[in-house]
């Protein structure tokens, strides 16, 4: 169709107007239709979801920082502090921020000092402690190296200086064995935080306890973690703080140990290996609880290096171990009062009953030899302990019998774990026919043989007994046959209210004996510090004590060798052994010591008895250690 | 004296249209000032872009029509030929070749297509004005394709869909028969699958993610969860003014450019929404009434265009902010920061006003 005149052209161009308008107006209905849905939208986001959004909101803004508490503190029953806690500087490293550490680390050597030992320890934590937020390079920074990095801190970023609280042991190695140590908390200490669930209270903090008290008592040492709340930008910055919960301190431990004692015990070892347990017989508190030697548990709290690691863990004298807790030893002549109680509890013998010593007793064509050639003469219960006759107790040994031995010393707790309040406590070694079936696999081997129980009898053969163990009879014989769970911690200590929940002594079982049996034990050990075995290092003493020497053989000696010291390899030498207790009619102390191949008990463990006792009955504090005396021929 | 310089220079200026888009204008530094706390001097820069767009709009408003259809085809070929220069030489940015080197400067010529491509498609129409057929139709539909294919290929699919948007407009008031937009509208739904096959993997994943914007939180979904959080939390009345936590926390992504609409929101909530959607749609709707009383075919068609361009600009990033549509890096009109936006705005304004003055003239 052609426009055919001007009046069609005008209509057309109204028409044209018209359906532009038309369009204009669907335009402008589908901006309505747009401005509508976008409408609706704001009002379902900002009505109807609004407490939604609003907490999303808040759960951004609002960062929930954990604050570590302030761990209790350790201390002696004095209150001479064992650990505690002190603020200091670290250089921490947030691996997740950055991309090549070593080549970090060379930079920030520049700045700080950074030894090998630190790189590879951080190394070590690294993979220990995966998917931590920063760990540390460097520990201890001086004022000086704070105050460098600051300045150049622009350049690390991942970097940066914390303040934190550490862990010291001021006394160093001085009882590190009992006291324990913190460190990193790894995989299997999470464990055991989940398993009690203790996850939230172990937000933030970031060491545990991993031996000794500090291990045991870590529930009561850590404290209450504290939260703030803070308010955080995108980049989780800290803005400012909304409310804080301030953390609580852990309580504080305060033993029945006495730190002096122990330095004086300590002391007394010189450089000697061995242990010595020190046990208040009234409370079955822990005086002195030493193992020789030692570590310095402050080499473990920041992660300890490998170099003295390796130093500790191969060393030949293993001062890891804890010897008085873990460490078994035959108890040696030490055995005998306890055999004699035993006889005497079970009417085997009477204090009287004598036998005529030649040296040795026959037993199944076996010659089972007396220290003393030639023998003791006639031997009552009372010269059978102060002169150690060996024949009186294989004797008697053989008239008990093994499983009456083994029943009987079950009650002062030999064989058991006695349930200190440290872990790791080995059980020993209590012989017996139902011990040996279960030791052992083979029939012939299972089987008891009659002339095995003649070399318990004198604290040989089968027996093994930790020190602890053997302190703590000691102390039951002491106590006039109380037996107390021994116990390290006395009370522990709400630093906020000032509580104090005390361990109480508790009673754990008595002795089957009469207390006249008990007296004759005590008089004959009594003896033996006055005219026996133990009568030299006693010599002079202020006070009665009672005792018993004690040597424990490391290597079997055939039967028609003569034991000859000076011919010895040093780590084959014998064990020597003191148990006391003292004062003898009211006993404060009781004790067991052992020198780890030190030889005869009279010669290289009395000597430390006698400087333990001295120092806790009388304040005396010796001048060097306690050594051997001279060639002695004092045999027990 | 004065007030014959003054007339002289605010003769061409439509007042309605002007006010309305201060008002806009005002409101958008009130949110900048809060959404740019850290850089104040982004103020003064806003402040420099507003002095510099009221500029434009004054020369815009200014030029005759009749000499902008005469720009539009130069244009519109200049337009092109510098895509095709993009495709061939373009520096890539971001994983795009959008950009074109000149030596002094660089600059991105799918830009100048969101102007030239209506000019061009109105000055098409209006020439053929008379008996427009379904070949011309056709013809412009592919005036429209090549630009918008050259533009989706480096690939910036958000601002092709812009343009495209932008000549569709020109195309649908120039009277495109209901039966081929509905024709169109099913077959566009029919490929999309095929469609979909062709986009890029991170064109993908936001669509994607707008469908579930927490399968990415810290990636593609960041911000349209950070960004609707700061809408939904701003309640009715909002948090007020410097207030919003989800802004100053920094937890909103650029927030003083395509997601300042979440600032806004945060801080002025559903009653400052509403109040900027009234202003949007007062603006729309003065737009919508210059065109419909224009004198020429051209000016109706350029001024509808230019007005609903403004209205998907508004939409797409209200729409993406509030997380019903995917992000594309479209800003909010009037609102947002950034100098060349505003500019490009202001010479529509400023070509709307053309239309509106120079009306009287032409028409005789």
């Amino acid at each position: 169709m052609q426009p055919p005149a001007m009046a069609t052209e005008f209509r057309d161009n109204e028409r044209e107007l018209y359906y532009f308008q038309l369009r204009v107006g669907i335009a402008g209905a589908v901006v309505l239709v747009a401005f509508g849905i976008l409408l609706a939208r704001f009002f379902y986001l900002q009505v109807v979801q609004h407490d939604y959004y609003q907490t999303k909101a808040e759960d951004n803004r609002i960062s929930i920082v954990p604050i570590a508490p302030n761990r209790g503190l350790i201390t002696d029953r004095n209150g001479v502090v064992l650990a505690r806690n002190y603020s200091a500087y670290t250089l921490e490293i947030a691996p997740d921020k950055v991309s090549n550490i070593e080549a970090l680390i060379d930079d920030l050597s520049g700045i700080v000092e950074i030894r090998p030992s630190d790189r590879t320890r951080f190394k070590r934590l690294m993979i220990e402690a995966k998917g931590a937020d920063s760990l540390p390079i460097r520990s201890r920074l001086s004022d000086e190296e704070v105050a460098k990095f600051a300045a150049n801190r622009f350049r690390f970023p991942g970097v940066d200086i914390k303040a934190r609280l550490f862990r010291q042991y001021p006394l160093g190695k001085m009882g590190s064995h009992f006291i324990g140590y913190i460190g990193r908390i790894n995989q299997r200490d999470l464990d055991w935080i989940g398993n009690e669930g203790l996850e939230a209270n172990y937000k933030g903090t970031e060491h545990i306890g991993k031996t000794g008290l500090e291990q045991k008592y870590e529930k009561e040492l850590h404290g209450g973690t504290g939260y703030e709340q803070v308010e955080v930008d995108a980049g989780g910055r800290g803005v400012r703080t909304l409310s804080r919960t301030p953390p609580t301190s852990g309580n504080n431990l305060v033993l029945t140990l006495d730190i002096k004692l122990q330095e004086v015990a300590e002391m007394a070892f010189g450089d000697q290996r061995g242990a010595l347990v020190a046990i208040e017989p009234s409370t079955g508190g822990i005086l002195a609880f030493v193992s020789k030697p030692g570590f310095d548990p402050n080499l473990f709290v920041d992660g300890i290096d490998p170099t003295n690691w390796e130093a500790l863990n191969t060393s030949p004298d293993r001062p890891l171990v804890n010897r008085a807790l873990a460490g078994t030893y035959p108890p040696g002549s030490t055995f005998k009062p306890f055999m004699a109680l035993a006889a005497l509890a079970l009417g085997k013998r009477t204090p009287a009953q004598a036998i005529s010593d030649q040296g040795y007793f026959i037993f199944g064509g076996h010659r089972f030899r007396d220290d003393k050639v030639g023998g003791h003469g006639m031997v009552d219960m009372y010269k059978s302990i102060v002169v150690s006759c060996d024949t009186y107790y294989y004797q008697l040994a053989n008239d008990l019998g093994i499983d009456n031995i083994a029943g009987y010393m079950t009650h002062f707790g030999f064989g058991s774990r006695s349930g200190i309040d440290i872990e790791g406590e080995a059980a020993g070694v209590l012989p017996s026919q139902q011990w040996k079936q279960k030791r052992f696999r083979r029939p012939e081997q299972q089987k008891w043989y009659a002339g095995e129980t003649i070399s318990v009898g004198i604290g040989q053969g089968y027996n093994s007994y930790t020190p602890l163990q053997l302190a703590q009879a000691v102390s039951t014989l002491a106590s006039g046959g109380t037996v107390y769970k021994p116990h390290l911690v006395n009370y522990v200590e709400n630093i906020k209210t000032g509580a104090r929940s005390y361990v109480e002594p508790r009673p754990v079982s008595t002795l089957p004996a009469k207390p006249e049996h008990i007296e004759i034990i005590r008089q004959a050990m009594i003896g033996v510090n006055k005219e026996g075995t133990g009568a030299r290092a006693f010599a002079g003493a202020e006070y009665v004590s009672a005792g018993k020497t004690g040597t424990a053989q490391v290597i079997a000696i055939k039967q028609n060798e003569k034991y000859d010291e000076k011919r010895i390899h040093e780590r084959h030498r014998d064990h020597a052994l003191f148990i006391a207790f003292a004062p003898a009619d009211s006993p404060k102390i009781a004790l067991a010591v052992i020198v780890e191949n030190g030889g005869f008990g009279a010669r290289a463990a009395a000597p430390i008895a006698r400087q333990v006792l001295d120092y806790y009955l009388l304040g005396k504090v010796p001048k060097k250690p306690a050594v051997a005396g001279p060639g002695d021929d004092a045999h027990d | 004296m004065i007030d014959m310089l003054w007339r002289r220079l605010t003769d061409k200026m439509d007042w309605p249209l002007f006010s309305i888009a201060l008002t806009i204008l005002m409101l958008g530094v009130l949110t900048l000032f809060s959404a740019s706390y850290e850089t104040p001097s982004r103020i003064t820069a806003q402040f420099a872009n507003i002095a510099f767009a009221f500029v434009v709009m004054w020369v815009a408003a200014q030029i005759p029509p009749q000499l902008l259809m005469r720009l539009a085809p130069p244009l519109y070929i200049a337009g092109v030929l510098l895509l095709i220069a993009v495709a061939l030489f373009g520096d890539i940015r971001n994983g795009a070749r959008r950009w074109l080197n000149l030596g002094v400067t660089s600059i991105q010529p799918s830009e100048i297509m969101k102007i030239a491509m209506p000019l061009m498609l109105a000055w098409y129409f209006h020439k053929y004005e008379a008996m427009l057929r379904l070949r011309d139709f056709a013809v412009a539909a592919v005036l429209l394709a090549i630009p918008v294919f050259l533009i989706a290929r480096q690939p910036d699919l958000g601002t092709a869909l812009l343009v495209s948007a932008s000549g569709f407009f020109v195309i649908f008031l120039a009277g495109l028969s209901w039966k081929i937009i509905i024709g169109l509208a099913v077959a566009g739904l029919a490929s999309t699958p095929l469609m979909w096959s062709m986009l890029h993997d991170y064109q993908r994943q936001r669509i994607l993610t707008l469908i579930d914007p927490s399968s990415d939180p810290l990636g593609a979904g960041y911000h349209i969860i950070q960004s609707t959080i700061a809408v939904g939390s701003g309640g009715f009345i909002g948090k007020g003014w410097l207030k919003g936590t989800q802004t100053h926390l920094e937890f909103i992504p650029e927030r003083s450019t395509d997601f300042i609409f979440a600032v806004f929101s945060e801080e002025f909530g559903l009653l400052g929404n509403i109040v900027l959607l009234m202003l949007y749609l007062a603006l729309i709707a003065r737009g919508l009434m210059i065109a419909a009383n224009a004198p020429t075919f051209f000016a109706r068609l350029i001024s509808g265009a230019i007005t609903l361009t403004f209205f998907t600009y508004a939409f797409v990033n209200m729409g993406m902010v509030s997380g019903i549509l995917p992000v594309v890096g479209v800003p909010l009109p009037l609102v947002s920061y950034g100098g060349t936006a505003l500019a490009a705005l202001y010479l529509g304004l400023g070509m709307l006003m053309s239309m509106q003055k120079h009306r009287k003239l032409v028409q005789t």
